[in-house]
């Protein structure tokens, strides 16, 4: 691929931002409050007095970023373990038909975080299934085995050593990568 | 309405954000049936007993270009595996890092951690980087790369917001 350093910037890959659409206060509201988020009844003005700017800057950019795609929401992370019954789960699925068996996992009752991965032991759809307690997810389960018409292989937790999602961001990375690929 | 019924009611409102509003506890708390205080004491009381895990920004990395995103699946001999998995953890660039069943003979893994980044080569070469100080070489192990998500989404538990 031609070098683009200096080409104008231009329009990023699909589902992809381009980082330079995010100022250094954007950067700086991902980096402090990924966690720490104070529970507080003003949240968004310690937010702002602590960045030194005004609760409608924080609000407004809040907002942008929501509706960017790059925050899916400022709020609570639940421990799934404590919050409910939740399971990783697999299912293998040939190229032909794994759109299919994908879309009908998306729409079984729980489902989030469905991905297509490179195939382990020929498991290439993995998602996490959620549930109020284990009696109903195992009956989701076994629902959606029966639309599938295939088994789903089930690896609940067993224990947990790192949960916390939240992690810095390399801006220094995004922002080479973005311009290495003429984002 | 009991206040069990208002505290799984906010508890599902919570699952889908703070509003962007100044007050944003007041509006969740009117919607759930008790004062913004009480759901003030809900949100504390239910952080410092782990339910909550972390409040914050949940930030969508794929769309930022995070777009390599690697689950690394070990076969680590039964009475070693806690001891690996806390030692994984710690590595930094671990972000979740779980023991799971094996489900022999389709499944012979039974340790999970997730390493993300912006480039495949620079996930891999991290993963090489903790093989060597784990020494763990010889020990079995996959890497799942994420080509597609289907779907991305925090997870409801509640019942209203399942179905």
């Amino acid at each position: 691929m031609p070098n683009q350093m200096h080409a104008q910037r231009r329009r990023p890959g699909p589902g992809k931002l381009d980082p330079g659409e995010l100022d250094a206060l954007d950067r700086r509201l991902l980096d402090t409050y990924q966690r720490g988020l104070p529970v507080v009844a003003e949240p968004y003005r310690a937010l702002a007095e602590r960045l030194h700017t005004t609760e409608d800057e924080i609000l407004n950019r809040l907002a942008r970023l929501h509706a960017l795609g790059v925050i899916s929401r400022a709020g609570p992370v639940f421990d799934h373990a404590r919050a409910g019954a939740s399971l990783l789960a697999a299912v293998a699925a040939n190229d032909d038909e794994r759109d299919a068996v994908a879309a009908k996992i998306n729409r079984a009752p729980g489902v989030n975080h469905n991905y297509l991965r490179d195939a382990a032991r020929g498991f290439n759809l993995w998602f996490v299934m959620t549930a109020p307690d284990e009696a109903e997810l195992e009956a989701r389960l076994e629902a959606l085995e029966q639309r599938l018409g295939r088994a789903v292989l089930r690896l609940p937790m067993l224990e947990s050593f790192h949960i916390d999602l939240a992690f810095p961001l390399p801006w220094d990375e995004l922002d080479r990568h973005a311009v290495a690929e003429g984002a | 309405m009991s206040r069990t019924d208002a505290e799984r009611r906010l508890r599902g409102l919570l699952e889908k954000g703070l509003p962007l509003t100044p007050r944003p506890w007041q509006t969740l708390a009117a919607q759930a049936g008790m004062s913004e205080d009480e759901a003030l004491a809900c949100a504390r009381r239910w952080q410092d007993d782990g339910l909550i895990k972390r409040m914050g920004l949940v930030v969508r990395h794929r769309r930022l270009g995070m777009a390599a995103n690697a689950m690394v699946v070990w076969d680590i001999a039964d009475k070693r595996v806690s001891e690996v998995g806390r030692a994984l953890a710690a590595e930094p660039a671990v972000t979740l890092c779980y023991r799971r069943p094996r489900r022999l003979p389709d499944w012979p893994y039974n340790l999970f951690c997730m390493i993300h980044g912006v480039r495949r080569e620079r996930v891999l070469a991290e993963l090489r980087a903790i093989i060597e100080r784990q020494a763990l070489a010889n020990t079995a192990h996959q890497v799942l790369f994420s080509q597609h998500a289907y779907r991305q989404h925090g997870a409801r538990y509640t019942r209203e917001e399942t179905t």
